[in-house]
């Protein structure tokens, strides 16, 4: 299992991260980034892909 | 043991690399050389929030490390001065020499100063490194008076930091208007306004022509002659390749040492190295969305792009792997995506509005949230929001269609 956690004083809610890893994060309705904190392993690339590419170096993998 | 892969630059391009490498099956030794103390950290925010909130320390910046490069030699404090890519070698400033198996160029820029005299001169500060964060930050005291020399995006970023921090801040562009490059007209104006109404002053059109004091900035002399006096001068008028140290060797270093679209450093007849790649800001490379002509693009984004795209080739070629001509031919075309923030300004772009001949309001107001598209004839280049996101995001796809090319050949 992947964890995920987001610095939300960090999130600018740039969406970066939803385009590297669609199935665990998305936007809203409201532009807000929301994620899944648990994710399954074959998420880990995807999710070590949206670590490298938020530009606020907001996600960290537990 | 063979030689290592040597990674020169210790920053986001330089770990990048080293991560994409293991990722991509390469286990053997890999150094990198930096000749900044810290392990790598995270630049942006030296002109944002850790300048503002005066908290300026490694620890804040830096990057995470990851597991599988726990066995990565970081040799940090380390400059290399020259380097022999027929013998494959490179030397340290202080005269050791490194065989590798292969070079990766990850040495980025450093900004351009105004003087050769300002680079000692106390008042005056550049802004590229934490040292240098640190050190402007203890300078930015509420009333000081500060002169910012260029008003690209560092410029109008420390201008808006100082600003809050209760500075008296003018900014000195030689454009009509801040950031009009990457802005266009019209979001330029909308920004210099904003500026303006939280106490910014501009001369633009002009530029430092002297400054003035000898041990110390006391003012500066702009070239309409004007004199502004300052006990700060920021020079933010923008930077240089850091490739001297591969001078003597047959590469075409100017404005950035050029590559093919696989990260591979070229000869000056246009062949490529097999085992010498350059990534991030350094690099000088073909993008598929525009065309063939090779181009350095300093955005946060490319670092990480050509890093895994270099890494990727890279071990391949190492591990003898016969996928390495495909992987070469693939299309190497990563969008172009920037940030900035300013006040609670929060610019969001991707493409590259500085080629657009035509800029249109897609949504949104002028001095309010608002996203701008910036054309060439009827195809989308670039946009570029204040606030509205999403607005933002949804014209990503068709900026990264543009110019839809058969894959670079380097000429
Ligand atoms: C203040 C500031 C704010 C920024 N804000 C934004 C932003 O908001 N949005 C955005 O998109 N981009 C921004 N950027 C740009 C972004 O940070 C860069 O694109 C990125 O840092 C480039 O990474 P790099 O690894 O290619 O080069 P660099 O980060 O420049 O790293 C190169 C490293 O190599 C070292 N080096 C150089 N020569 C040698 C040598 N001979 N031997 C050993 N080591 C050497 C250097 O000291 C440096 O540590 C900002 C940059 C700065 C400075
Ligand atoms: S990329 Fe980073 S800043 Fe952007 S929405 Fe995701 S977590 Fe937030």
């Amino acid at each position: 299992m992947v964890k995920i956690e987001v610095d939300r004083t960090q999130c600018q809610n740039f969406g970066e991260c939803v385009l590297a890893a669609p199935n665990v994060f998305s936007l809203n309705a409201k532009d807000e980034m929301e994620y899944v904190p648990v994710a399954d392993d074959s998420e880990l690339d995807n999710v070590e892909a949206a670590v490298d590419v938020c530009p606020m170096q907001a996600i960290a993998l537990r | 043991m063979s030689d290592p892969v040597v990674i020169v630059g210790a920053s986001l391009g330089g770990l990048r690399t080293a991560e994409a490498l293991r990722r991509s099956g390469y286990a053997g030794p890999v150094t990198v050389f930096g000749d900044e103390p810290h392990a790598p950290y995270n630049r942006p925010p030296l002109s944002k929030d850790v300048l503002a909130g005066g908290e300026v320390t490694h620890a804040a910046v830096a990057f995470p490390q990851r597991a599988a490069t726990a066995d990565v030699l970081w040799r940090l404090g380390t400059r290399i001065g020259s380097a022999d890519l027929e013998r494959r070698r490179v030397r340290t400033a202080d005269g050791e020499e490194v065989g590798y198996r292969a070079l990766v160029v990850a040495t980025g820029l450093r900004p351009k100063r105004l003087f050769p005299r300002t680079a000692a001169l106390a008042g005056a500060f550049a802004l590229r490194t934490l040292d240098d964060a640190g050190e402007l930050s203890a300078a930015l005291t509420p009333g000081t008076r500060v002169v910012i020399a260029g008003s690209g995006f560092v410029g109008c970023e420390v201008a808006a930091t100082a600003r809050q921090l209760g500075c008296e801040v003018t900014v000195v562009g030689s454009s009509g208007l801040p950031m009009l490059g990457p802005l266009g007209e019209a979001l330029a104006e909308d920004l210099m306004e904003r500026h303006e109404q939280r106490g910014v002053s501009f001369h633009m059109g002009t530029h430092v022509a002297e400054v003035i004091g000898r041990d110390l900035v006391e003012g500066v002399r702009l070239a309409d002659g004007s004199e502004l006096a300052c006990q700060v001068l920021v020079e933010a008028i923008g930077s240089v390749h850091n490739t001297e140290w591969l001078s003597g060797n047959d590469v075409d270093a100017d404005l950035g040492l050029r590559t093919d679209s696989a990260m591979r450093v070229l000869r000056v007849d246009g062949s490529p190295w097999p085992d010498v790649f350059a990534v991030g800001d350094v690099a000088r490379f073909p993008n598929a969305i525009y065309g063939d002509t090779p181009a350095s693009i300093e955005h946060w984004n490319i670092p990480t792009e050509t890093a895994k795209r270099a890494g990727r080739v890279l071990a391949l070629q190492l591990a003898g792997d016969p996928g390495l001509a495909d992987a070469v031919a693939e299309r190497f075309a990563p969008i172009p995506s920037f940030w900035s923030d300013q006040y609670d300004i929060r610019l969001l772009a991707y493409g590259l509005p500085a080629l657009a001949d035509r800029v249109e309001l897609l949504a949104g107001r002028r001095g309010e949230d608002c996203v701008y598209g910036y054309f060439v004839g009827a195809e989308l280049v670039g946009v570029c929001g204040i606030g509205m996101r999403s607005e933002v995001m949804r014209h990503r796809d068709e900026v990264s269609r543009y110019g839809q090319l058969p894959i670079g050949e380097t000429d």
